[in-house]
């Protein structure tokens, strides 16, 4: 294994182009090579793309270098510490602008339309492992987009300014021990004394939980309907009786902190409540069709980059004295997936072109957010069967991909809550 | 003098990607592969850029020579902060033999028409390794050349320029007008922030022939043929150094 990474490395030194960025290629245990060689990404020339204008390919370009010099060469480590520093990588690309691509000016976003959150959201699939992006979604597009169109300006300016520039890291609570899917039974409560909220409760599978600075909480603050009874709540993380239980050992997405927080009689002014009490269930509910959109532009490039991955490990390898991708199972079976990773690809593009006009894309997102989760699971399954023996070793990108792909169909709003919604649109539900 | 610096950069294929031999032995794939802007052409801008900020220029145009997709390139100098870009069209078989003389002769011709007080190009591109483009402009508008820079300052009417070269570090001074080249360690170019990007947008990209500049894109040279590197062999592990004086005696060696 050594005389083969070996060999590559000095195959690459060969030639006068390793000179650029030795520290990325020598030493690193790749057996695959550097995957952005893949010649696929000819379906995006500029000129044709169905959203893509370019300004949104240099923005990804520009994206991509930011992430091959300060993110990909420490993945390795970070996710064997189970933990990246959030402060200082969200630092960095807000400095450069990627947090607050669609968030207003005046606080220091770009203002531009949800097609170019799609792009950045897409980039960040290059970067080699599930949990980093997903952090930096939380901090862009989950935790913020309320906040965003909704908050007063004192809000906006203490809490979305500072996220959007890096400079805060935020984290959204809303999940319970005992409600995720079922948003509407959570059971934190907020109440009100004075002109301060007092917080009891908990919240759990919150990411970048250990290191945020303020959290996007949703709490009951009155006993009303339960749709109609919650609020988003501004919630700085170094108040008093804020605990972080645990951060939790996880099957996947290591890279990430989650974490397990208590409230105990917390308190936090009235004002810092995110536009309208008794909104806060709607609300969220608006962001996630943006949050699942997200979600699967991400996925996609990594599932091309796991194909394009498993691609060149088989072409390479030999069984039965010729390489395992000649074998028509295995080429025939990639294409298969491949077909699969382009209709998903056509039906986010078509989604987000209608969402950008002011379309609701509720029924597509959710669609292809389904897919997006089962159709991850599938390719890494069978990618990593390919790898034999390697894809079972935490040497190679397919089997970390195997893991972190897995929670995609569970979290951000499970599979069979997506299925829900399509029937709630295709009006197949038992009717009362 | 004007305050104005030309920079030269060129589109190649990316850095990382693994190059492939075209069948027929006349080149290498190009079509459907990843380009991005010469690495040393990034830093050329980059030093650029770092002048103006200094307020020591006044204006940085950035010029391409090529087909349409050179002004992708353009556009990423103009969102590091280059303020007006020149595309030289360059189109089909005068594209595939454009080489160091040609694109030499237009940055000599603009240089003379945009009243340039300097000329930065990256030391070399990472497609054919010439290194001769810097030397050759300087040599075409006799002006004096600071190559394989790694430290530029500028000094009253002249320029101090740290070179790299094989013994070490060498200090020269030139006068302007000038032009450098760009070695690695002189500067670490900065990534096109979003808003850039988005303003670049709006800066001009003014189109020229080469004809228009009076170049004749005539090439000298004629490419036979194409191969990849003899494939590299295994190695054989000794035991002792008389075994190893003995393998190199057999391979003919010594």
């Amino acid at each position: 294994m050594a005389l083969r990474s070996g060999a590559l490395c000095l195959n690459l030194l060969a030639s006068s182009r390793h000179f650029y960025k030795p520290a990325s290629y020598v030493g690193v245990r790749f057996v695959s090579e550097n995957v952005s060689s893949k010649p696929s990404s000819a379906t995006e020339t500029p000129g044709d793309h169905l959203i893509y204008t370019p300004e949104h390919f240099a923005l990804k370009e520009s994206l991509r270098k930011l992430i091959d010099q300060e993110i990909n060469p420490h993945v390795d480590q970070w996710e064997a510490e189970e933990k990246f520093p959030a402060h200082k990588v969200f630092k960095i690309l807000g400095s450069a602008g990627f947090l607050g691509v669609n968030k207003p000016v005046e606080y220091g976003g770009l203002g531009l339309d949800f097609s170019y959150s799609v792009a950045v959201a897409e980039e960040l699939g290059t970067i080699k492992c599930g949990g980093i992006p997903m952090a930096i979604g939380v901090q862009s597009d989950m935790a913020t987009p309320a906040l965003a169109r909704f908050g007063s300006d004192e809000l906006k300016k203490e809490f979305l300014l500072p996220s959007i520039m890096g400079d805060k890291v935020a984290c959204l609570g809303v999940s319970e021990v005992g409600a995720g899917s079922d948003v509407s039974s959570i059971m934190t409560k907020a109440v009100r004394k004075g002109d301060e909220y007092v917080i009891n409760g908990g919240k759990m599978w919150t990411t970048n939980g250990t290191q945020a600075d303020w959290m996007c909480l949703l709490a009951n603050t009155s006993d009303g309907p339960p749709h109609r009874n919650k609020s988003l709540i501004c919630l700085p993380m170094n108040l008093p009786g804020v605990h972080i239980a645990r951060k939790i050992d996880k099957l996947g997405m290591w890279s990430s902190d989650t974490a397990e927080v208590f409230f105990d009689d917390v308190r936090v002014p009235c004002k810092n409540v995110i536009g309208q009490e008794g909104m806060g269930f709607t609300y969220q509910m608006l962001q996630f069709q943006e949050e699942r959109l997200w979600a699967v532009a991400n996925v996609i490039t990594t599932m091309d980059n796991v194909i394009q991955d498993t691609i060149q490990y088989t072409r390479q390898r030999k069984i039965f004295k010729q390489p395992v991708l000649y074998h028509q199972a295995v080429h025939f079976k990639l294409a298969e997936l491949q077909t699969e990773v382009e209709l998903l690809r056509s039906l986010l593009y078509r989604a987000t072109a209608l969402y950008i006009k002011g379309n609701d894309v509720t029924k597509l997102a959710s669609m292809a957010k389904l897919k997006a989760g089962r159709l991850a699971r599938e390719v890494s399954d069978s990618c990593l069967q390919y790898w034999g023996g390697m894809g079972f070793t935490k040497d190679v990108l397919v089997s970390r991909f195997y893991r972190d792909s897995r929670l995609l169909s569970i979290g951000a709003g499970a599979d069979e809550v997506m299925l829900g919604i399509i029937c709630k649109y295709m009006d197949t539900l038992p009717r009362k | 003098m004007s305050g104005r610096v030309l920079v030269g950069v060129k589109r190649v294929i990316d850095y990382a990607v693994k190059i492939r031999v075209k069948p027929d032995n006349s080149g290498v794939v190009t079509d459907g592969v990843k380009h991005s802007m010469n690495p040393f052409c990034e830093i050329a801008v980059e030093e650029a850029v770092k002048l103006k900020e200094k307020k020591l220029i006044k204006e940085v145009v950035a010029v391409s020579c090529g087909p349409q997709q050179s002004q992708e390139t353009i556009r990423t100098a103009l969102a590091m902060g280059a303020d007006r870009g020149i595309h030289v069209e360059v189109t089909g078989k005068d594209y595939e033999n454009l080489g160091p003389l040609q694109v030499s002769k237009i940055l000599a011709a603009l240089a003379k028409k945009e009243d340039a007080q300097l000329v930065i190009l990256g030391k070399q591109a990472i497609d054919d390794d010439c290194n001769q483009t810097g030397q050759m402009t300087a040599a075409l508008l006799d002006w004096p050349q600071g190559t394989f820079a790694s430290e530029v300052a500028l000094e009253a009417d002249k320029i101090k320029v740290v070179r790299e070269i094989d013994g070490g570090l060498e200090t020269i001074k030139v006068n302007t007008p000038a032009v450098l080249t760009a070695d690695l360690r002189l500067n670490t170019p900065r990534y096109a922030t979003l808003p850039n990007i988005m303003k670049a947008k709006k800066k001009k990209i003014a189109n020229v022939k080469p004809a228009d500049l009076g170049v004749d894109l005539t090439s000298r040279l004629e490419v036979l043929r194409v191969e990849e590197p003899p494939q590299r062999q295994a190695g054989v592990k000794v035991e002792t150094v008389d075994d190893l004086v003995g393998k190199l005696k057999e391979a003919g060696r010594i």
